[in-house]
């Protein structure tokens, strides 16, 4: 019944669990391999690498908060990415280059939302099939090419969006620091307000709990899902731009790594897949997990194809914690079922043997 | 038209058409809602009771027909849950009012939050005025239930009474309740008729839809009978016992 009277301390310190982990974790690579984790470039690169991750899973946060998915990012990135590109370098048109790249993000996701919302097909399907098309409308409009943007460093764009705003520092790993970061931050921590504090926000988390419940308050919930989904194109439009300035080159499928780790960042980070509750906090954390993850088995000695298997894992664990976590209801069958599990078989749970010693 | 009966209703439907594809939900309806009384709707699964309280408080668009609200007409798409509110419409569905994982003081707010001018929520403000709903409106007094409990950790009870406490807080004139009583154990239903009554000694008009005839036969000023999208009768709970009344309603379904 303490559960009743307000909120508990999972409830009051927003994504304490998965900070924990990510702390563990953190000293196990640092114990496993500290010439890596206890020197700063590591954490340098992630300044350059996490970004179009953590804006990704940012999105997917209000995404999945509200009961949907959105599928088609990666196609997002590819197409979007492509718009910046070829009118950044054939047509030299520099920051309207990136308007036009960010614009047609906007409306691959307006477009999403409302096929979604006005149509009524479910997200998961449509933005299956999205993710077909604009990949391959990058692919036909780019003939299969890729564009290698050299000497884009010395553009403005270059410089304000991924430069590298200490290059004439004395320390080395200080030079690669890198200024997405900061607008990585401002745009997570502007997020961070909206969903918590803003009337956009709450509706977000309500149409995730219930679609008729929404309606009968008054939310407008196509209108509102149809901004949900224009914001994760602009995100990843965003996304998109920065993973081409930062590899100084544009190839069509430099989104595809992204579709599950970014589902799984945010999932780890205690968003409910369910919709109805969702933790940009947790999902930043579960961005930095997923990051680690790879750079740590690697740097731990381990094959790159290890990677995957221990995302997998660690994904899947947390799933089931937040499951048992989230609803009392589940986690009172599973102690039930242990407790008369341990009667038959002889086994003392805890709390009984602990009683009789 | 005198003043005097400009708000002789609070509602009032005329012709009220409503289909779903080819299924007629609604035929013909000419329903007025006064002040100060509680209607009771009743009728069988799928007469119409849901869809037409649906329209009546802006949820549904009707296919045709006209709507009435203090007697001034409300242009067909231009209704809304948010104008019925300003219109002070408030709606209590069973199981759908309250959002399961949400906080109380959001579920409380949401709709017509207490924002800035960028739509920023007045966290603090929300939550005082929601802890005062609580205690002075719905009277939890240690309860175990604060404004930060989530609906998902209440009571069948507890819940119908956030619900129509939350209708009330709104001063609302109207205030619809949607088989609130289902799903409630003895001692809960008691609460919620209570709630009814006092719906009414506060001055204000109440639509009961209700399955158990007892319970709204117990409250109601008029009884108004649904079936098969149409409306077949109007009826005074004094001149018919709850027997005579389940009698007539058996004979409606037999009809058919």
């Amino acid at each position: 019944m303490a559960q009743r009277s307000g909120a508990s301390i999972l409830q009051r310190f927003e994504a304490l669990p998965i900070i924990l982990v990510f702390v563990l974790l953190l000293l196990l690579f640092m114990y496993r391999a500290p010439e890596v984790f206890l020197a700063p470039y590591i954490y340098t690169t992630f300044l350059s690498t996490l970004p179009p991750l953590i804006l990704l899973a940012t999105g997917l946060t209000f995404v999945i908060g509200a009961g949907e998915i959105d599928l088609s990012f990666p196609s997002i990135i590819a197409f979007s990415g492509f718009v910046f590109a070829v009118l950044f370098k054939e047509y030299n048109l520099g920051w309207i280059a990136v308007i036009a790249g960010l614009a047609s993000g906007i409306l691959v996701g307006f477009v999403n939302g409302l096929i979604i919302a006005k149509v009524g097909i479910p997200s998961f399907m449509t933005t299956l099939g999205t993710q077909f098309f604009w990949a391959g409308m990058a692919t036909v409009l780019s003939g299969g090419k890729s564009y290698a943007l050299r000497g884009v460093e010395k553009s403005s764009v270059w410089q304000v969006i991924v430069g590298r705003p200490f290059a004439s520092a004395s320390t080395a790993w200080l030079q690669e620091a890198s200024i997405q970061a900061l607008w990585t931050a401002i745009i997570v921590g502007f997020l961070w307000l909206i969903l918590n504090r803003h009337r956009f926000g709450e509706h977000t988390l309500f149409i995730g709990d219930s679609n008729d419940v929404s309606r009968v308050v008054g939310i407008d919930v196509d209108r509102e899902k149809i901004k949900i989904f224009t914001l994760m194109g602009f995100l990843a439009a965003c996304a998109a731009i920065m993973l081409t300035l930062e590899n100084k080159n544009f190839f069509g499928d430099q989104g595809q790594g992204y579709l599950l780790t970014a589902i799984a960042s945010v999932l780890i980070g205690g968003t409910s897949i369910f919709g109805g509750q969702a933790t940009i906090i947790g999902t930043l954390f579960g961005c930095f997990i997923i990051g680690m993850v790879e750079a740590g088995l690697v740097a731990a000695g381990l094959t790159g194809a290890w990677v995957r298997t221990v995302q997998g894992l660690i994904f899947l664990i947390a799933i089931i914690f937040y499951m048992y976590a989230d609803e009392p209801q589940r986690r009172r069958a599973l102690f039930a079922n242990l407790k008369s599990f341990g009667r038959l078989g002889g086994i003392r749970t805890s709390e009984e043997g602990g009683v009789r010693r | 038209m005198t003043p005097a009966d400009d708000f002789a209703s609070i509602v009032r439907l005329e012709g009220v058409q409503k289909y779903f594809g080819a299924v007629h939900a609604l035929r013909d309806i000419d329903l007025s809602i006064g002040r100060n009384e509680i209607v009771g709707l009743i009728g069988d699964n799928g007469a119409g009771k849901s869809t037409l309280i649906k329209v009546m408080t802006g949820v549904l668009e009707p296919t045709a027909g006209r709507i009435f609200v203090r007697e001034r007409e409300i242009q067909p798409g231009e209704y809304s849950v948010r104008m019925a509110h300003d219109l002070s419409i408030e709606t209590v569905y069973q199981d759908k009012s309250l959002a399961e994982k949400q906080p109380l003081w959001r579920n409380f707010f949401v709709g017509r939050q207490i924002v800035n001018r960028l739509g920023f929520i007045d966290i603090k403000r929300e939550k005082a005025v929601a802890r005062k709903i609580l205690i002075d409106t719905i009277g939890f007094r240690g309860a175990g239930v604060t404004v930060d409990s989530t609906v998902a950790n209440l009571s069948g009870g507890e819940r119908q009474g956030i619900a129509i406490g939350r209708a009330m807080h709104y001063n609302a004139d109207l205030i619809v309740l949607d088989e609130p009583t289902a799903a409630l154990g003895v001692a809960e239903v008691r609460k919620v008729v209570e709630f009814v009554r006092r719906i009414k000694q506060s001055g204000r008009a109440c639509i009961y839809i209700e399955h158990n005839l007892a319970h709204v036969h117990e409250v109601a000023d008029r009884l108004v009978v649904l079936d098969r999208g149409r409306v077949v009768s109007e009826i005074s709970p004094k001149d018919m016992t709850v027997a005579e009344l389940t009698e007539y309603l058996i004979a409606l379904q037999d009809k058919a």
